[in-house]
């Protein structure tokens, strides 16, 4: 699948602005004041951000608003849904600590769950997807919301979580890339069952239908290198995980989480460029792009 | 609405005979050419005569090569190959009508068509991504999706000489490759054509129930026999038995060397 900056954008930073905001309105810190506005401003601007990132990929942005319409069938009309819903109810609860040094509970593990809900409804937009084998897998929705949730922590200045869900996402990370490496192959689609050719022999792409390029290539058939994919794992995984836990163990708190943070996010960027990158469409066995 | 009909009162659909079809693209002209004059969104091209030039076309002719195993009657069977149009399938269950967060993409009931209603549609492409057979193009143009109508502006046109009442695809191919009907009568030419010849499915495990049919193409068993050059080579004699003169003598001559 095609790498494209805005969705990778908008899946790194909502995720980590939702999961601030979910440590936040379950109580696990309870700022007030100024000090609440900061955490809620983070969570909001990288929240509200992510989202606006996204609409950057659509062919008519200005048509937005009817993506609210279909979530009785569609993850994408289900995820605008609940990412409206939480920052709506996350910014109540946020007034209540800012402006009156109240905690509405009740509204704050409302606004949680929504947020949780918004990471869940994003992953599966991609783990529904058959024509992608190595998305669809529950594994997909437990990594973005691992991600989001340990990254969350991370933001929330919440160290003992973020030692703990750190390496829990890792170990997810891990598990969706060893599973994902031969799940094309698994999956049963290739290029016989794609032509209906395989009782006379082998198909092999011969001729493609167009000698230059299209939208189908651009957007579904990105081939990574064995290489390059091994060392853009090794920084993910370096970046994204294994930095930010023994940055954590150091003394110095306030420079050592911020430099956690930043490289935490260079990590999980990294390996949302891999998500999307490394993914394989169905569609590439077609043009006899794929192995399988 | 996004939901797909339980049933539909009719399954228009198309199908492909891979046996005949010989890969000339007039397929691909003519709907390129009836979907940029005709209803919706034209489709556009990208530099066409520059650098790198790209456009939107809803159906697309592969060509692959097929290598038969080898069997102690034919230790090297020769290679077929098959030219392989593709388009919308128009699948009962259609995996890019349900992904649509819009309602822009349907199926419809009275005909099972699968269009999309372009003034809805915000092009995220989401449909594309679950279409398993590239049937979806995302205009660089107009940035809506586009894909094959089934010419649903030709086949209920009055308008039209009824023989042209058909998708220009099928109405334009010179090998009669492409046939038109409705797959839910069983008496339909397309659905005793489908059961005589062994009509496939493409990527059956992906569920996505297509209505268009493939015909496999027909073994070819001439393939291997011994080379004949010409139907009229027992006839013809050769014209010089015996040859003579200078090129005579310089044959001899050279194999006695």
């Amino acid at each position: 699948m095609h790498p494209a900056p805005s969705v990778i954008v908008f899946t790194t930073l909502s995720g980590l602005g939702f999961g601030l905001l979910f440590w936040l309105g379950v109580g696990v810190a309870v700022p007030t004041g100024w000090t609440a506005f900061a955490f809620f401003a983070i969570g909001y601007i990288l929240a509200v951000g992510g989202l606006l990132a996204s609409t950057f990929h659509l062919g008519r942005p200005e048509r937005a608003l009817k993506a609210f319409s279909q979530w009785r069938t569609s993850w994408l009309s289900r995820e605008g849904c609940a990412a409206v819903a939480a920052l709506i109810v996350t910014a109540l609860y946020g007034t209540g600590l800012v402006f009156f040094d109240q905690r509405w509970a009740p509204l704050g593990w409302l606004g949680a769950a929504l947020c949780i809900g918004v990471t869940y409804t994003t992953s599966m937009i991609y783990a529904q997807m058959k024509t992608v084998p190595r998305w669809r897998t529950w594994l997909t929705p437990a990594l973005l919301l691992s991600i989001s949730l340990a990254g969350g922590a991370l933001l929330a200045a919440q160290i003992t979580l973020a030692i703990i869900l750190l390496p829990i996402a890792a170990i997810v990370q891990i598990a969706w890339w060893v599973r994902g490496d031969n799940a094309l192959g698994r999956s049963g689609t290739t290029l016989s069952t794609a032509t209906g050719l395989g009782h006379i022999g082998t198909p092999r792409a011969f001729e493609p239908p167009h000698t230059g390029t299209n939208y189908l290539l651009r957007e579904f058939v990105h081939v990574v290198g064995r290489r390059h994919s091994k060392k853009l794992r090794t920084i993910a995984f370096a970046f994204g995980y294994v930095l930010p836990v023994m940055l954590l163990g150091l003394p110095g708190a306030h420079v050592a989480a911020a430099l956690a943070i930043l490289s935490h996010v260079i990590g999980i960027a990294a390996s949302r460029w891999l998500f999307f990158a490394e993914a394989e469409h169905v569609i590439g066995l077609y043009y006899g792009k794929r192995a399988a | 609405m996004t939901a797909l009909p339980e049933t539909t009162q009719r399954k228009l659909g198309l199908v492909i005979d891979l046996d005949t079809c010989v890969g000339c693209h007039a397929c691909v002209i003519s709907c390129k050419g009836w979907n940029t004059e005709n209803y919706g969104a034209p489709l556009s091209d990208q530099r066409p005569y520059g650098e790198d030039p790209s456009g939107t076309f809803l159906n697309r002719v592969h060509s692959y090569e097929v290598q038969p195993p080898a069997t102690s009657t034919a230790p090297h069977p020769a290679a077929q190959l098959v030219h392989f149009p593709k388009s919308c399938l128009h699948c009962d269950d259609a995996p890019c009508v349900t992904v649509c967060p819009t309602g822009a993409s349907y199926k419809r009931v009275e005909d099972g068509i699968v269009l999309v209603n372009e003034s809805d549609c915000i092009g995220c492409g989401l449909c594309a991504w679950a279409c398993p057979y590239g049937a979806r193009e995302l205009d660089a143009e107009e940035g809506v999706m586009k894909k094959c109508t089934l010419c649903v502006d030709r086949i209920y046109n009055e308008n039209l000489p009824e023989v042209d009442r058909v998708p220009v695809c099928v109405r334009t191919c010179p090998a009669g490759a492409r046939h038109f009907g409705d797959f839910a009568d069983p008496d339909s030419d397309v659905s005793k054509l489908t059961a005589e010849r062994g009509g496939f499915d493409l990527m059956p495990e992906q569920g996505t129930k297509p209505v268009n049919k493939y015909l496999p193409p027909r073994p070819r068993d001439q393939l291997d026999a011994p080379p004949q050059t010409d139907v009229l080579a027992p006839l013809l004699d050769t014209v010089a038995h015996e040859s003579a003169g200078l090129i005579a003598w310089l044959d001899r001559a050279l194999s006695k060397v």
